[in-house]
Parts: C-alpha cells; sequence; structure tokens
C-alpha cells in the first residue's frame, strides 16, 4: 500500500521552481540560502538530520528524476570515503565565502557587478537577462549571481552522479548533509 | 533462518533514504549520525539496501531469536 503523501513530499517542486526562477529574475538565488539555514538550525537545535530525507527538495527531484534516468549503478568507492565527502565540504565552504567576498568587493566599490552564473567554479555564462530592474544594490545582485552559480552547479553534479550511479548520489557527497552530520557527531559525542 | 540488513555506521552518510524506503519501519538515523536496524522489525527485504545511495547495506542471513 502507498504511503499517505504529506505536504512536505511535494517540496520537489519548490526545488525546480527555484532553478527555473533563476532565468528570470536572479533575486530568487536569495531565496536558496533557506536550504542552507534550515539544515543547519535543525540539526543545531535537535532536528538532527529530519532535513535530509524530508524537506529536501532536491533530494526528492532526484529521487523522481532517478526512476526514469539512472543508470541505478553502485557509486565508486573514493565518493563515499571520508577524504573526498569532507574536502568537498571544505572547497564548497571555500568557494562560498570567495563568493561572499566577490559580494563585499562590489558593496565596497572596488569591483564592479558582473552579471554572470559561474558553472563548475569555472564556466563563465552570460546572464543579463535575468538580471532584476529592481532598484536594489549592486552587491545584493552580486550574491544572487553567485549564489545561483553555485546551487545550479550542485544541481547539476546532483543530476550528472544520478544518471551514472543511485539517483540520490549527491546526498552521498553532500555538502549540507556532510556538515549536517559533522555537527550531529560533535553534538552526540561519536 | 532469517534476513536482515546489515550496514557499515563508519561508512554511513546518514541522508534516511533507507529510513523512507524501510516497509516496517525498522531504520532510524540514530542521532543524525547513522542508520540503526531494529532486527526485529527488519524483514530482509532489502528495499534499503536498493535505496542507498552509498551501498553500505548489505542482506544477511542470521540465527532467527525466539
Amino acid at each position: 500500500m502507498a504511503k499517505k503523501k504529506n505536504w512536505y513530499d511535494y517540496l520537489w517542486i519548490v526545488s525546480t521552481l527555484y532553478i527555473i526562477l533563476g532565468f528570470f529574475n536572479i533575486l530568487f538565488a536569495w531565496l536558496g540560502l533557506l536550504c542552507f539555514l534550515i539544515p543547519l538550525v535543525m540539526s543545531l537545535t535537535g532536528g538532527k538530520k529530519g532535513y535530509c530525507n524530508r524537506y529536501c527538495g532536491r533530494g526528492q527531484l532526484l529521487t523522481l528524476l532517478g526512476k526514469k534516468f539512472s543508470k541505478n549503478l553502485p557509486i565508486p568507492k573514493w565518493i563515499s570515503s571520508k577524504w573526498f565527502r569532507y574536502g568537498f565540504l571544505a572547497f564548497f565552504l571555500t568557494m562560498f565565502f570567495n563568493m561572499t567576498f566577490s559580494t563585499y568587493l562590489v558593496f565596497a566599490g572596488t569591483n564592479s557587478l558582473k552579471e554572470v552564473v559561474t558553472l563548475l567554479w569555472s564556466f563563465s555564462l552570460p546572464w543579463h537577462f535575468a538580471s532584476s530592474s529592481a532598484p536594489v544594490a549592486h552587491w545584493v545582485k552580486q550574491f544572487a549571481f553567485g549564489f545561483y552559480s553555485l546551487m545550479l552547479t550542485s544541481t547539476l553534479l546532483g543530476l550528472v552522479t544520478m544518471v551514472l550511479f543511485r539517483p540520490r548520489t549527491w546526498c552521498v557527497y553532500c555538502p549540507m548533509g556532510t556538515m549536517t552530520q559533522l555537527v550531529c557527531k560533535a553534538k552526540y559525542k561519536e | 533462518m532469517k534476513k536482515i540488513a546489515t550496514l557499515s555506521r563508519n561508512a554511513c552518510v546518514s541522508c534516511g533514504c533507507c529510513e523512507t524506503a524501510c516497509p516496517k519501519n525498522a531504520i532510524e538515523i540514530y542521532n543524525g549520525i547513522y542508520a540503526k536496524v531494529d532486527q526485529d522489525r527488519c524483514i530482509g527485504c532489502g528495499l534499503c539496501k536498493k535505496a542507498c545511495p552509498a551501498d553500505i547495506i548489505s542482506i544477511k542471513e542470521v540465527d532467527s531469536i525466539g
């Protein structure tokens, strides 16, 4: 018998909308911060890893798409190794702070606004078509471009590994998943 | 003999995919750190093994207790 669906079983729609909206108005990218803050706050306040298998829209989306497109092959062992998971978390955080610093440089007037989305931290795509006409400071837009780059890149990585291996391979090396597991390990002394 | 799911706690990424897949609610993510299988509830159906993205679950035969 199929399990009764809850409201949070439809959060994959929110994740899909998030990616789509970034093509129309880059300021929506700010909403992605919720995907960083909610799991972190949950793990710090006793919610443990509840976000991952209940509220993660990206995970749900990968499960759904995986039913049709995944080769469902075992992942290479190195992806689930600690050095790769922690290394990817460290790399991801470095890139996040790098992006925040770029935002600061625009805020300080040192750099001008760059209306580009950078995929895989390397390939800059012109994204001026999604630049908002709202009267907001340039640094607000710069953060949105940078954050959307991060979200689009991680979605792309999730999709590629979903096709090549198991549907939710992304969950194995998801930086938020690794970080919240570390929080739980520290909190519950394991 | 009875079939049950077993896993390496150290290798678990605690994503919860197995917990969601289990039809008997026999798995919980213990303190957000690793998946813990309730051996009494587990029927060894293998749905958790299929759902685990890290491939750390195996189905083993054990002597049934009681």
